[in-house]
């Protein structure tokens, strides 16, 4: 047994991926390789083409032109049921007329693997209900039904394991929860793990890399805090966590920054952290980096300074409080500031400058839509 | 005054309505008892007799025997072609489908006299000896959009998801449909069977258009009826009747186990 627990996921590799249906390309031209053993994570809003992505490497569709290689081997033109594939369904797609055993084993009964009934308790066992067993899956909560789709899968130690946003039903506190227990099952049994979701702490929480995905593309992908740290285009800097930023031609460039100009103040950026180092750029940076003062600070060279701006809107978000600062001619900036001890301003109406290190702003390759320029 | 009436009226309605219904199986019921002669018009005694000797009489039992082979082999092929047909008209996009869907009520809506009467020359002109034969072929035809109607609405009630899983999990197409379409499909499935037999049993109208001179017990009953229908086809009436009653009383408990079973979590 302890041998089928070594044998290790295979890594996928999609090239050239294109899918259409009647009236519209769910994916324009995808290119993906998720490494073997890797925990893998598709990002996006609804419609960007990620279930669809995963549908393809199910084989549940087929793609318009395109080629699909798992551990290796080209899948491209076979069946689901011939690919080393297992997928974890969004509404779990448990038989309602078998109970949770019979469900577990049906796919080592499908391959005529030996004592299915055995094996497929030891699954329940790996997710924690070995003693609901006997019953149906209708008589199961949401969690514990995602539990049993989740062994269903896994039993059949395939070379790669899709979760098609297998917490989106579940409760806040109980996705927290499955999201530790997925991932600790996913180490202990080394496959590799596509999952698929909107939620962008759910994937910075579990996964190993993350793929921003927007309209049938890759916008971008890495190393979760690589990609928080780093955006390279508007829509991941405003979908992975909040941005705020600001447009203007470059005006100068040192030996290592290249600066714009907006509404009379300097802001730079890292050449190595910027996209584009010529004509009109888009320079970000988060809200939990920038604080704010109600006197000017002193002007530095490692240092952005906008302002002064009014704070029209409070939020109190417990760890946090979250300010709305308007500046003329730039439009709203949003600033968090921990609830560590009394800030120093905190009333509606006060005028302040915001400042943040040009350490930590960020260069974009392209430019926001005018009317979302903060 | 007025409030006890108003209180009184439903009751009172529901009540004349069920003895109204049941009457005749009453009446039928109670003369399967009677100890007749030839014809089973006036009381003359209670008896046992014509139940425990019921094919004494001629022609009942084989009559019966007929409409019951007639019944099951006319079920099984309106319900295997039946349950096909919904599953295209469900889950496949095809031309001519909406048309299709609209002419299957047709067999529904037309009178049977006409369909009868259509089918029989049918047969006449392609010179088809009439017979057993052509009973089912009749029989198939007009069970057939019933089945279809019923099974439809269970297939677009069956998410298709649990057979991509089915898929998903090393199935074949033929296996998916056996492990996981047909056993959910199943409650579908067996009510349109139900219904088929139900209807294929005591069809009179098109079955008298394409018997030739084969029995059926419908038929048999309407023959007798000229000269008073005999006690036996009250016994046999009776015990359809209660057949009927207790499959009904079956899947209602079956469904109450079932629920109650569903109800007790944890």
């Amino acid at each position: 047994m302890a041998k089928e627990f070594i044998a290790r996921g295979a890594d996928l590799e999609l090239k050239k991926i294109r899918k259409e249906f009647p009236g519209f390309t769910a994916i324009e031209e995808l290119d993906l390789h998720v490494p073997a053993g890797e925990f893998f994570a598709l990002l996006g809003p609804s419609g960007c083409g990620k279930t669809t992505t995963l549908r393809l490497v199910a084989g549940l569709e087929t793609p318009t032109s395109g080629q699909i290689f798992i551990g290796g081997e080209d899948e491209t033109e076979t069946k689901p049921h011939e690919r080393p594939v297992n997928t974890v369904f969004q509404s779990y797609a448990l038989f309602p007329h078998m109970n949770v055993l019979e469900n577990v084993a049906f796919g080592l009964r499908q391959r005529k693997i030996d004592e299915p009934l055995v094996k497929a308790k030891e699954a329940l066992n790996l997710v924690q209900l070995a003693h609901l067993a006997d019953r149906k899956p209708q008589q199961l909560s949401g969690g514990q039904q995602q539990r049993v789709a989740l062994a269903r899968a896994l039993v059949n130690r395939p070379s790669l394991l899709l979760l098609d946003e297998p917490l989106g039903a579940l409760d806040l506190k109980l996705r927290r929860e499955m999201q530790i227990e997925l991932k600790a099952i996913q180490m202990e049994v080394g496959l590799t793990f596509l999952h698929v979701t909107h939620d962008q702490e759910e994937a910075m929480d579990m996964a190993d890399t993350v793929a921003v995905m927007n309209k049938g593309r890759i916008e971008q992908m890495g190393a979760p805090e690589a990609l928080y740290d780093r955006p390279k285009t508007v829509f991941v800097s405003k979908f992975l966590g909040q941005s705020n930023l600001l447009v203007g031609e470059v005006e100068s460039t040192s030996a290592n920054s290249v600066s714009i100009e907006v509404a009379g103040n300097k802001i730079s950026v890292p050449k190595t952290r910027a996209e584009k180092h010529t004509g009109k750029i888009a320079i970000g940076f988060r809200p939990e980096k920038a604080t704010f003062t109600n006197k000017k600070p002193a002007a530095s060279s490692s240092t952005n300074i906008i302002g002064p701006g009014e704070i029209i809107d409070i939020r109190f978000t417990g760890v946090s409080n979250q300010y709305l600062i308007e500046v003329p001619e730039l439009g709203n900036i949003t600033v968090f500031a921990q609830n560590i001890g009394k800030s120093p301003v905190t009333e509606l109406g006060e005028k302040v400058w915001i400042s943040w290190s040009v350490e930590h702003s960020f260069g974009l390759s392209d430019l926001p839509n005018t009317g979302e320029a903060a | 005054m007025r409030l006890s009436l108003g209180k009184l009226t439903f009751p009172l309605y529901a009540l004349l309505a069920f003895i109204y219904l049941l009457i005749p199986i009453v009446y039928t019921f109670a003369f399967s008892f009677n100890d007749s002669l030839k014809t089973n018009l006036i009381w003359r005694g209670f008896t046992f007799d014509k139940w425990t000797n019921v094919c004494q009489r001629e022609g009942v039992c084989e009559a019966f025997g007929n409409s019951v082979l007639i019944g099951v082999v006319s079920t099984v092929a309106a319900t295997a072609l039946g349950t096909m047909i919904a599953i295209a008209l469900v889950r496949y996009r095809f031309k001519f489908r909406r048309s299709i869907n609209l002419l299957l009520f047709l067999p529904m809506a037309t009178p049977e006299v006409v369909l009868g009467a259509g089918l029989a020359s049918q047969f006449f002109n392609l010179g088809v000896q009439k017979g057993i034969g052509t009973i089912i072929v009749a029989h198939v035809m007009f069970c057939l959009s019933f089945v279809v109607v019923t099974v439809k609405a269970r297939v677009a009630s069956l998410d298709p998801v649990l057979e991509e899983a089915g898929k998903d999990l090393y199935a074949n197409p033929r296996q998916v449909f056996w492990k996981i379409t047909f056993p959910l499909l199943l409650p579908g499935i067996a009510a349109a069977a139900l219904l088929s037999f139900a209807l294929s049993f005591d069809d009179f109208i098109i079955t008298n258009f394409n018997a030739g001179s084969e029995m059926t017990f419908p038929r048999y009953v309407y023959t007798a009826a000229a000269r008073g229908v005999p006690a036996e086809a009250n016994v046999i009436g009776s015990a359809v009747f209660i057949a009927a009653i207790l499959i009904v009383l079956a899947t209602q408990i079956n469904g109450e186990r079932k629920r109650r079973m569903l109800l007790k979590k944890h």
